[in-house]
């Protein structure tokens, strides 16, 4: 009977094609929209993990000032409290610490011959290529010598070094920064946009000491960037530094620090939980298409059963029980439900395929998305569908003869 | 034993204020075999009579047997049943589904009573060539003539073997020839054992019927039997 049911449902569907496939287009869409919604949301989430990642593993970032809690920042002058003493005992005394980087920078715009470009200068040591992840594309890196000597050398993100020597290998040459001259000694490799859309090449790296007495006349540093061995550990070396560097400040047990130990594996929960609920709020806002295309089978489903009200009282005449009729109208909108979602799903991951290509979007399809906008749409069929069914199957034979 | 027994059937249609008396306590007993033709003026409440002997619809009060069993206690899913097992109905507008081929519409009662795909198309095909339409299987009823799409009904009508053929002015959209041939398939089929009873206008058929029960006014005003 129900294979039966199946067919009659078929040949009602094919005898109206162009409506089928209309009714059909809202599930299509709707289906459709879900996945490429939620594709482009795991797409989000996949590139700002990557760039998290690429800023570093198991990144800790001291920066000097109390975290921001209940509003009220630090007074002035907080801003100069940490040191490059305060890297160098992190990582001489705090277990687990793999590498530690002091920094400082700020916008200064260099020349070379005619050219200009203004970018930012950070001052840090050679520790810090390895935490970043940074490579060295051309020539090389400054050494913990250079450092010490404050020497006037120059490394630069490939952006500075396209924006400045066109065409021209930099190493070698002698740039201004702040009309200061330095020789360049390399070029990164690129890294292209972080998380933040910011072009990670469009940098200069000197040594710190000469960055911080030849350019920017200080002594402290503006931010330490630490390495620890593993993400097991980085909560364990959070708390030592935290500790370590209270000691070192000589902080009273009632008085706030006056640094900020940031986590990146947590900033990257917050990013991760932030592009999940971004996900989510695309997936519903398509799941509302989806549910119009449900209201939209059960709108056509009653057009239906009132235009063949007289096939049903035939039907009913001949011998039809309430169960054969509810069947075949309820397979009829399954039916919808069901081809409709496999175009959908076509529709969804094309579109996601265009999206990727066209805007250059990262997408990354789900099949969690597809089985779950595939259920749904045979769900709509079934749950819209059962109403005019109802309808169609409760008629009453002489009734339905009589309908003109 | 008594096919069809009726006994002081009412069908009153409420029209707002106006009450419509379609049938006013009708008492009816037909026996088993038996060719009994209904006839009467327009509006006397012929179909109204034949849709509840046929199971389509309930009377507002009285009692209906048939083959014993009383119909009023009956569930629609077992209306259904008697409908599709008990019953051959044949109605004057044909009522065949206009999508489906000569072949599907008498092949359909088949569906709703659980026949094999294959077994449908052997019964119906031999009931098409009962009424002569062996060579038009694949048409549809509007490929057909008035006459023809009559026989695909009866046909229609006969699939699943009833005891019990009904038809609602089988011939009132047919010309005097298609009618002749329509009537001598209900003479066959009585013939054949099977209860006949028919609605028509015109004194003519009636002739074909041994018995002639006239209504008047949602009441039975005369019942002949024609001798031998
Ligand atoms: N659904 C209905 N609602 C209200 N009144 C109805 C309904 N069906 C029939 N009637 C009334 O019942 C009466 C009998 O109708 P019925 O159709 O049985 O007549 P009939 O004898 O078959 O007439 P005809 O020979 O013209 O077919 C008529 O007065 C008709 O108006
Ligand atoms: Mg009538």
């Amino acid at each position: 009977m129900l294979v039966e049911s199946i067919m009659i449902a078929l040949e009602g569907l094919k005898a109206n094609k162009l409506r089928s496939i209309l009714t059909m287009l809202g599930i299509i869409i709707g289906v459709g929209a879900v996945i490429a919604m939620v594709s482009i949301g795991m797409g989000v989430r996949d590139k700002v993990q990557s760039s998290i990642a690429g800023l570093g593993s198991n990144l800790l970032i001291v920066s000097p000032g109390a975290a921001s809690q209940g509003g009220s920042r630090q007074a002035a002058g907080s801003g100069i409290t940490l040191t490059a003493k305060d890297a160098t005992a992190i990582a001489r005394q705090v277990q687990g610490v793999t590498l530690v980087a002091p920094m400082v920078s700020r916008q200064y715009q260099i020349v070379y011959g005619n050219q200009n470009w203004t970018t930012s200068v950070q001052g840090t040591t050679p520790e810090y290529l390895d935490i970043r992840n940074f490579t060295v594309e051309e020539g090389g890196f400054f050494t913990s010598q250079d450092s010490e000597a404050r020497a006037r050398v120059a490394v630069l993100g490939k952006t500075t070094a396209d924006n400045l020597f066109s065409g021209v290998s930099p190493v070698g040459k002698t740039i201004r920064i702040n009309k200061a001259p330095f020789r360049v000694v390399g070029v990164l490799g690129s890294k292209g946009q972080s998380a933040g859309g910011m072009d990670q090449d469009d940098v200069i790296l000197v040594p710190i000491t000469t960055a911080q007495e030849r350019l920017l006349g200080i002594t402290y540093v503006q931010n330490i960037n630490i390495q620890a061995a593993s993400s097991e550990t980085i909560d364990q070396v959070q708390e030592d530094v935290t500790s370590l560097l209270r000691q070192r400040h000589n902080l009273a047990a009632n008085v706030p620090d006056d640094f900020r130990v940031q986590n990146m594996v947590a900033v990257m929960a917050t990013a991760t939980e932030a592009t999940d609920t971004i996900t989510l709020l695309l997936g519903v806002i398509a799941a509302i298409s989806l549910l119009v295309g449900g209201i939209g089978i059960m709108n056509i489903m009653l057009v239906s059963v009132t235009e063949r009200t007289r096939e049903i009282g035939i039907r009913k005449a001949l011998g039809a029980r309430y169960g054969n009729i509810l069947l075949q109208f309820l397979i009829e909108a399954i039916v919808i439900g069901v081809v409709g979602g496999l175009m959908g799903i076509g529709l969804g991951v094309g579109a996601s395929y265009i999206i990727s290509a066209v805007a250059g979007w990262n997408t990354v399809i789900s099949s969690l998305a597809i089985v779950t906008a595939f259920g749904f749409s045979v769900l709509i069929g079934l749950f819209f569908g059962i109403y005019p069914a109802r309808k169609a199957a409760l008629l009453d034979p002489i009734d339905a003869l009589r309908y003109e | 034993m008594e096919a069809i027994s009726l006994s002081d059937i009412k069908k009153i249609y409420q029209m707002g204020d106006n009450v419509v008396h379609a049938l006013d306590g009708v008492s009816l007993a037909i026996a088993g075999g038996e060719f009994t033709a209904i006839m009467g003026p327009s509006g006397s409440g012929k179909s109204t009579l034949m849709n509840i002997l046929g199971c389509l619809d309930r009377p507002t009060s009285g009692s209906y047997r048939l083959d014993g069993q009383e119909v009023a206690t009956l569930s629609d899913d077992e209306l259904a049943v008697t409908r599709n097992k008990k019953i051959g109905f044949v109605f004057q507008s044909f009522n065949l589904l206009p999508r489906m081929s000569a072949l599907q519409n008498v092949a359909l009662p088949l569906v709703y009573a659980g026949v094999e795909k294959a077994e449908r198309i052997v019964r119906a095909s031999r009931s098409l060539a009962m009424v002569g339409l062996d060579t038009r299987m694949d048409h549809r009823p509007n490929e057909l003539s008035g006459g023809q799409r009559q026989r695909v009904a009866i046909a229609r009508a006969l699939v699943n073997d009833p005891t019990i053929v009904m038809a609602d002015e089988p011939t009132g959209n047919l010309d005097t020839k298609s009618s002749n041939e329509v009537m001598e398939i209900f003479r066959q089929l009585n013939a054949q054992g099977r209860t006949i009873v028919l609605v028509t206008h015109e004194p003519d058929i009636a002739e074909n019927a041994r018995r002639v029960v006239t209504v008047r006014d949602g009441q039975i005003v005369r019942d002949e039997r024609k001798a031998g």
